[in-house]
């Protein structure tokens, strides 16, 4: 005997016939059912595979947190692991399978494992497996753990993300977060309300039990339809709210196309709400709790309100021959409801020794047995239940006595009520103890309040009268606490707490005898509540067997910390459009159409998409470098430096902040000069370079290198308003309103003479490290002439929207002269010719100004500075700290960044000199050129060492870091 | 995500904003006189406190200016905002 369809079901369509596939077969259902209401109403009983012991499970409820039927949903790139059947919502076309079970649920043969489980109780992996080496077992056990497979291929979908602001944000669609709906809406205030499954009216959804002298489901549907006509209302199904934070910040995850057959997806998948709310309300219902006895998680063992629930909304009886076990007067309302649904209710067995008289007379008058204080000792059956053996239970809650046998197919458990508190605790709500629960209700917060049975309160009355404003009190009849039953003290080694990650009762007391006696140690020793239903039916029954176990009151124990998501969630939503070229936006150079439409190699630095090279047909990339290095040096070239930082600095103090931001003095230079200097950080270690400018007394402008323009501009306001507020100065960042053209080589100047220029570019009236502002053919031209290349130079910046006729001119002009553009590789090959430092290649997070040749700056600037104290750290002044130095090799294999100085003699390479920081094969020298940071590699010049790199040895001896032109006699032409 | 209340744009998402850390830690006047271990206590130890604290914030993604903030790093709650060179206002009692 297993389900059937029957009358009734008030969220199906029986005019729509849902195809779909599970385990290979295939089904039909409604449009309307969930995965587990279809497949119960075709009489399928078996769904899963338990995790460890692989025991054959069924539907133990109704949503979200089911255990058992855990399910695979389609394949391939869409193929989604873990899902829960009741969760689903059936589309034609819909293929499922079941998880951990091979070759099939019906015969599974890791079941075997069943025959060991006394060696493989919880936390087994921590004491055995160990000898000869875990390792060997590691990976078989590694392999058999988990449930479904994981999608190999990234993503197909989309998956939107939008921000919301509500005056009130109501979580649950049941009567509850219905009528506090309402409330708020005919206050006129701005109301969202939000439900994580399709249907709405929550638990009393298709009830015909009285709301205000109403049929539940017709309440519900005239509250919907009030609340559709209100324009400050807005309603949201399938929406699940999945984290509260501070100050009213709720994440919902909407399920935008998953219940639709995959053809007909488009758009969004799933859409993350980020909703600010004023006011926080909870009506997010209870959890029912079952009852831990031996093979307590068979087959046709559900709980009783999801046996309602699949009577109510899909019209499925979950059996014909029912055993009802209960603590509390809800399982008896399911017995009422599943007998008028034609179902045969063999026994109502409830733990109290004296329930109401009311519900005693209803089940006599229906002629059902009945027997108070007692309890299931044990089930019995194989794939499915078949009948339950009941004893009475003594005063210590213990079995005893004779057991009654209960020939049945379905058993219906009810342990009690766990109010939703999650929503609650996430944001910093405390909990405490309601005696008469035996579970945890929400104290009050600021901003948040719970309603119904997220609160406590079971009485339709009460919960109505608290969401139209009065203050509840929810007072109810008390649970019989029946945390594990046994006949001895010890707990049941088949009474199943957690069903997801097979814990039985006897797990939690092999916690509790370890040691592991706080609530925390629990979870993670025994992984009670970590599978995918992350405990909603196992942590509050796991927490009482804990309390029993030790004799420690409930409250004491405590419950583990709440984190979102309340459901698993997935990863893509929280992406939104944050993947790919989405997740770090490119940055493109002014011209970027100029360069490519000239050969460029475009690749990423550091953000910026700049070209690597010019490639010319038929050329490799080291030739191109090498054309390009040689057009410089002997000709012109053309490079685009728009990414470099660019900082305005001006008003009358303006030379005193930089001296205090600089290892260099600023405030001596003149207008109309520049300055090569180095940024420290307060702990003395090289932050930034950059060339600094002053074009008038109280204006300066500040370079930085591309990467860390956005820094330093924010470094400079940093200390300005936290440190020194005193100060008289404006900053502004203006790296991306200036593009700039380095025009490089000893043609340069003739270049620039043929424009038409208010600037003059002769060399006597316009030297090296200088910088000039005017306009060059009538474009604003703000021009330094600096050189990173090593030759005569000029960085022409412009207005940015100007680049391009700039570069119409120049090249232009250029072309008699041969100008040739090039890229990023031809310029660091030629500035490591020239041994010029490059932040972040030398540089290190250890590197200190005196490393790289700035002792002498250093010595000489006497008054304070960002990172002066701490160069005078013993450890900034001792002998041997690493120093920038060149590296010459004899055949033409340049070296690897990154290789290992070793001196000579030296047999290991732990412990190395340090190590080549920088490296090209250089075309003016006909030779390998690298820098390297070595202990002591000042007074090591002439040196031979080894370099050592990956295993590998050769020699190289330590030379000066500039390689060419050392007097800069090219640079002053 | 606090809300946080800069005080030029008012209610605002973390998002937009950075932590500078710890408020208040005066940097030595004279840096010079100072020794190795008090340099280092200015460069690296902070209180850490476990409730109420003082910090530092800016309105990155806004405004852009910086200001003091004394908030709980048990609870979030912000107690007081005030601008960077105003005086700090004495804990409350308690965490």
């Amino acid at each position: 005997m297993s389900g059937a369809r029957v009358a009734g079901g008030v969220a199906i369509d029986r005019s729509r016939t849902i195809h779909f596939r599970w385990a290979g077969r295939e089904y039909t259902g409604f449009a309307g059912d969930t995965l587990a209401s279809a497949l119960l109403a075709n009489g399928v009983s078996l769904f899963g595979r338990s995790f460890k012991y692989h025991r054959p499970r069924g539907l133990l409820a109704a949503g979200l947190d089911e255990p058992n039927a855990i399910v695979q949903l389609e394949r391939g790139a869409t193929t989604i692991p873990n899902l829960k059947a009741p969760y689903v919502e059936l589309y034609d076309g819909l293929d499922a399978r079941p998880v951990n079970a091979w070759p099939s649920l019906d015969f599974d043969f890791m079941a075997v494992n069943a025959l060991f489980k006394r060696f493989i109780p919880a936390a087994f992996y921590y004491k055995t497996f160990m000898w000869p080496n875990w390792l060997l077992f590691e990976p078989l056990i590694r392999r058999a753990a988990g449930l479904g497979r994981s999608p190999e291929s990234p993503d197909p979908d989309i998956y939107a993300q939008v921000s919301a602001h509500c005056d009130v944000l109501v979580i649950g669609g049941g009567i509850a977060g219905l009528a506090a709906a309402l409330r708020a809406g005919h206050q006129g205030r701005r109301v969202i309300l939000a439900t994580g499954g399709a249907h709405w009216g929550g638990r009393f959804a298709g009830s015909e039990e009285l709301v205000e002298g109403r049929p539940a489901q017709a309440w519900i549907t005239s509250a919907l339809r009030e609340l559709a006509g209100m324009p400050n209302v807005a309603l949201h199904n399938r929406t699940l709210a999945t984290g509260h934070y501070d100050d009213g910040l709720v994440a919902l995850c909407e399920r935008v196309t998953d219940h639709r057959p995959l053809a007909d997806r488009t758009g969004a998948r799933q859409r993350l709400w980020r909703v600010r709310a004023g006011e926080v309300i909870l009506a997010t219902g209870a959890f029912e709790r079952p009852l831990a006895f031996a093979n307590n998680d068979l087959p046709g063992i559900m709980l009783a309100g999801a046996a309602v629930a699949y009577l109510h909304r899909y019209g499925v009886l979950v059996g014909r021959e029912l055993v009802i076990a209960t603590n509390n007067d809800s399982g008896w309302h399911a017995a009422v409801s599943l007998a008028e649904a034609g179902a045969r209710i063999v026994a109502i067995v409830d733990a109290r020794s004296a329930p109401p008289q009311t519900l005693l007379a209803a089940a006599e008058a229906m002629d059902i047995a009945v027997r108070c204080g007692a309890a299931p000792e044990r089930a019995v059956g194989v794939k499915r239940v078949r009948a339950v053996k009941i004893a009475a239970l003594d005063a210590q809650g213990r079995l005893s006595g004779k057991s009654e046998r209960f020939a049945c197919d379905t058993l219906l458990m009810s342990g009690g009520w766990n109010p939703a508190v999650h929503l609650h605790s996430q944001a910093g709500g405390a909990l405490r103890l309601d005696p008469a629960l035996q579970s945890f209700l929400p104290n009050p917060q600021d901003g948040i309040f719970s309603l119904g049975g997220a609160a406590g309160d079971f009485s339709i009355d009460s919960t109505l009268a608290a969401a139209r404003g009065a203050i509840a009190d929810p007072v109810n009849a008390p649970a019989r606490p029946v945390w594990s039953l046994s006949r001895t003290a010890e707990p049941d080694p088949l009474a199943w707490i957690d069903f997801q990650n097979d814990v039985t009762a006897s797990d939690v007391a092999i916690a509790a005898r370890e040691n592991f006696r706080s609530v925390e140690h629990l979870k993670r020793y025994t992984t009670l509540g970590m599978a995918s239903d992350q405990g909603k039916t196992s942590n509050v029954s796991g927490i009482g067997v804990l309390s029993q176990l030790l004799d420690r009151p409930m409250e004491a124990i405590g419950t583990t910390r709440f984190r979102p998501p309340y459901d698993p969630t997935t990863i893509g939503v929280f992406a939104g459009h944050r993947i790919g070229d989405g997740l770090v936006p490119r940055r493109r150079l002014a011209l970027e159409h100029r360069h490519l439409a000239a050969g460029a190699k475009i690749e990423e630095y550091g953000g910026w998409m700049r070209p690597v090279a010019y490639l010319q047909t038929g050329e490799t990339e080291a030739q191109a470098i090498a054309r390009e290095v040689r057009a410089v040096r002997n000709g012109i070239g053309l490079f685009e430096a728009s990414p470099l930082g660019k900082i305005e600095v001006k008003g009358p103090d303006a030379a005193t902040l930089l001296d205090r931001i600089y290892v260099n003095t600023v405030s001596t230079l003149k207008p109309g000069r520049c300055r090569y200097a180095l940024m420290l950080d307060e702990n003395g270690m090289i932050f930034d370079d950059g060339i600094v400018t002053r074009l008038a007394d109280d204006h300066f402008l500040v370079g930085t290198t591309s990467g860390h323009a956005a820094a330093v501009a924010e470094i400079l306001e940093e200390w300005l308003q936290c440190e020194w507020p005193s100060l008289r100065i404006l900053t502004q960042d203006v790296t991306t309103c200036w593009a700039v053209l380095n025009l490089a080589g000893p043609k340069a100047r003739d270049v620039l003479d043929a424009l038409d220029s208010s600037i003059d570019f002769a060399a006597a009236a316009f030297p090296h490290m200088q910088h000039r502002e005017g306009e060059i053919a009538s474009i604003r031209a703000r021009v330094a002439r600096v050189s990173f290349s090593g030759e005569l130079s000029y960085e022409i910046a412009v207005p940015w929207r100007d680049a391009d006729p700039l570069w119409t001119l120049l090249t232009a002009a250029g072309e008699q002269h041969g100008l040739t553009p090039f890229g990023i590789e031809a310029l660091m090959t030629m500035r490591i010719e020239k041994g010029f430092l490059h932040v972040g290649s030398e540089t290190d997070g250890a590197t200190q100004p005196q490393d790289v040749g700035f002792a002498a700056v250093l010595a000489k600037k006497k008054s304070d500075f960002i990172g002066r104290r701490s160069t005078r750290r013993a450890d900034s002044l001792r002998d041997g700290r690493r120093q920038l130095v060149g590296i010459a090799v004899d055949d033409p294999q340049p070296v690897e960044v990154g290789a290992h100085i070793v001196g000579i003699g030296r047999e290991a390479a732990i412990g190395s000199d340090g190590w080549i920081t920088s490296s090209a094969w250089s075309p003016t020298l006909g030779a390998p050129v690298a820098l390297a940071m070595i202990n002591n590699g000042a007074a090591r010049i002439g040196e031979t060492v080894q370099i050592w790199d990956l295993g590998q040895r050769r020699e190289g001896r330590i030379v000066e870091p500039c390689r060419y032109d050392p007097e800069g006699a090219r640079l002053n032409v | 995500m606090m809300l946080i209340d800069c005080p030029w744009c008012g209610p605002r998402s973390e998002r937009e904003f950075r932590c500078g850390g710890e408020g208040h830690i005066v940097r030595p006047h004279a840096p010079d006189t100072v020794d190795d271990a008090a340099w280092a206590d200015y460069l690296f130890y902070r209180g850490n406190p476990k409730g109420l604290g003082y910090e530092r914030w800016l309105h990155r993604f806004g405004c852009g200016r910086w200001f003091n903030v004394v908030r709980s790093t048990t609870d979030h709650r912000v107690t007081a905002v005030y601008g960077m060179t105003d005086p700090r206002p004495e804990l409350e009692n308690g965490r």
